[in-house]
């Protein structure tokens, strides 16, 4: 028998084998090498272009229809929340009465095309154009920026109107219970108790929702609104440069990226109790 | 009503035949479209979960791109993009030529791109739902890595993935009114003519919306019946 009489020393782990370069490696490398040239050859490009009398001529133009956009999905986010409220509480009903018009319009504006919806308000206006006048809507529908908010506000408001009867319907029926053990009115369990909690599940297709509004917004110019697709539409046409397109891929991934971590980051702060 | 009626019919008076091959070319664009957007999306989903650092960061800077454009924006790059791109080249082996890109090869190229961005997470998330024992009973039983993934994970992930790339597909066929934009014929594109020919906009854009959802309704439909058929294998409960 022997007794140990000292610690074996510490030692190094050995060294990691060499990774071997499979197919999947040298693909992973090549397509990086692939994205780093492009991303160079693009900063290089605008670089160039940043000194380039079109940029000159076109930057205050973007801005603007930087602005344009944001206040349309501003404008259509916020008229659709409201309007989304009656129709998801008219879609959970127990009444078939306001039940079967709510399934109708939610079914309608996610069915078809957001396109097909806003030429639908912009041109077929049109066809009522006396009836409109008399009741002094024609002002109203004439101008293309009015339309394409109308039509963006009906579109969100289903959109949002089925984000949030999902929401409500995740709560679990104890939430509702309890709140009527307590002897609360419905309309108070239902904006007090049930709502927050709601809105609290549907944070992340809400942020979805934005992006995809962001993004539909660009349809905005093809009905002659000049938001900053409708501005990079109209230089192409001037300049026939094709770093208009450029530069409005950089505007938009720029907004939509930002959002998207903003948005993360708000969320993982609102949903910290929740965290596991 | 019979003017509407009139202008509607097939043949010369009305803009049915018209509006009909619109809607033949709205669904081919969209299926046309379909299968390389799926096996785009697939592989980059199987580039996510490779292990590789390089092939995920690849992966994801191709995702990250499509899903942050607006559509159509990306349809104006590649419409434009390849124009000038194929022009240049010509230019650059001597030929003085001007090429025009179809509308209807942009549009598929784009929609694409879009659709395998998205599909991709549908496929990543399914992939997340297999437990790591189907692929150790492939392995346990013999099969090769392509044999386990063709014989044991794909059936489970077409099953697992088929709601959300239904979900997919009926924003893929909307998104294909974008295509007239750059002017391919499609439905948005034939009822805008009848509509600025007739002077009746509210009618043909109202059909529009119409034939969309008759679509949608028939694909919903279709997708129940695959859906169906991808889960014969389970049991009820």
């Amino acid at each position: 028998m022997s007794i140990a009489t000292g610690f074996i020393e510490a030692r190094r782990p050995p060294a990691a084998p060499p990774r071997p370069w499979t197919g999947a490696r040298i693909a992973g490398h090549v397509l990086m090498a692939l994205w780093i040239v492009s991303g160079f050859f693009l900063v290089w490009y605008l670089a160039e272009a940043y000194f380039s009398p079109f940029f000159e001529k076109y930057a205050d133009k973007y801005v603007s229809g930087f602005i344009v956009t944001l206040q349309i999905v501003g404008v259509s986010l916020l008229i659709g929340a409201l309007l989304s409220v009656p129709v998801a509480l008219a879609r959970n009903s127990r009444l078939a009465l306001f039940r079967w018009p709510a399934y109708a319009y939610v079914y309608f504006f996610r069915g078809t095309p957001l396109l097909a919806q806003t030429f639908l308000i912009y041109y077929g206006a049109g066809s009522f154009r006396d009836a409109l006048t008399e009741v002094g809507l024609w002002t109203f529908f004439r101008d293309a920026w009015f339309c394409v908010i109308f039509a963006f506000s009906l579109n969100t408001a289903a959109y949002q109107a089925e984000i949030l009867r999902g929401a409500i319907s995740n709560v679990p029926k104890g939430q509702w219970e309890g709140a009527k053990a307590l002897g609360l009115p419905r309309h108070v369990i239902l904006f007090k108790v049930i709502i927050p909690q709601a809105l609290m599940v549907a944070l992340r297709p809400y942020g979805n929702e934005i992006i995809l509004m962001i993004k539909g917004s660009a349809i905005a110019s093809i009905v002659t609104v000049f938001d900053l697709m409708g501005e990079t539409r109209r230089a192409y046409s001037r300049s026939y440069d094709f770093q208009a397109y450029i530069w409005a891929a950089v505007f938009y991934l720029f907004l939509v990226e930002t959002l998207r971590r903003v948005w993360d980051k708000f969320e993982a702060r609102l949903t910290r109790h929740l965290a596991r | 009503m019979t003017e509407a009626l009139t202008l509607l019919s097939f043949g010369d008076a009305g803009w049915g035949d018209e509006i009909a091959q619109g809607v033949v070319v709205t669904v081919t664009l969209a299926i046309a479209t379909l299968p390389f957007g799926l096996i785009l999306g697939f592989l980059i989903a199987l580039a996510k979960m490779s292990g590789e650092r390089s092939l995920e960061t690849a992966a994801s800077i191709f995702t990250t791109l499509f899903r942050g454009l607006p559509e159509l924006l990306t349809l104006f790059l590649v419409y434009f993009g390849v124009q000038i791109g194929v022009q240049e080249l010509a230019k650059l082996l001597g030929l003085d030529i001007t090429i025009e890109i179809n509308s209807f090869v942009a549009g598929m190229i784009a929609l694409s791109m879009v659709f395998s961005s998205y599909a991709s997470e549908a496929f990543l998330s399914a992939f997340r739902g297999i437990s790591s024992g189907q692929y150790e009973g492939g392995y346990a039983l013999g099969l090769n890595r392509n044999q386990t993934m063709r014989l044991i994970i794909l059936p489970q992930l077409i099953r697992l993935a088929l709601p959300a790339l239904g979900n997919l597909w009926l924003i893929l066929l909307k998104e294909t009114s974008l295509v007239s934009v750059v002017g391919l014929a499609d439905i948005i594109r034939q009822t805008g003519v009848a509509a600025r020919v007739t002077k009746e906009p509210f009618l043909f854009f109202s059909i529009a919306c119409g034939i969309y959802l008759v679509l949608a309704i028939i694909s919903s439909a279709g997708l129940v019946r695959i859906e169906r058929w991808s889960k014969r294998g389970e049991t009820a409960r």
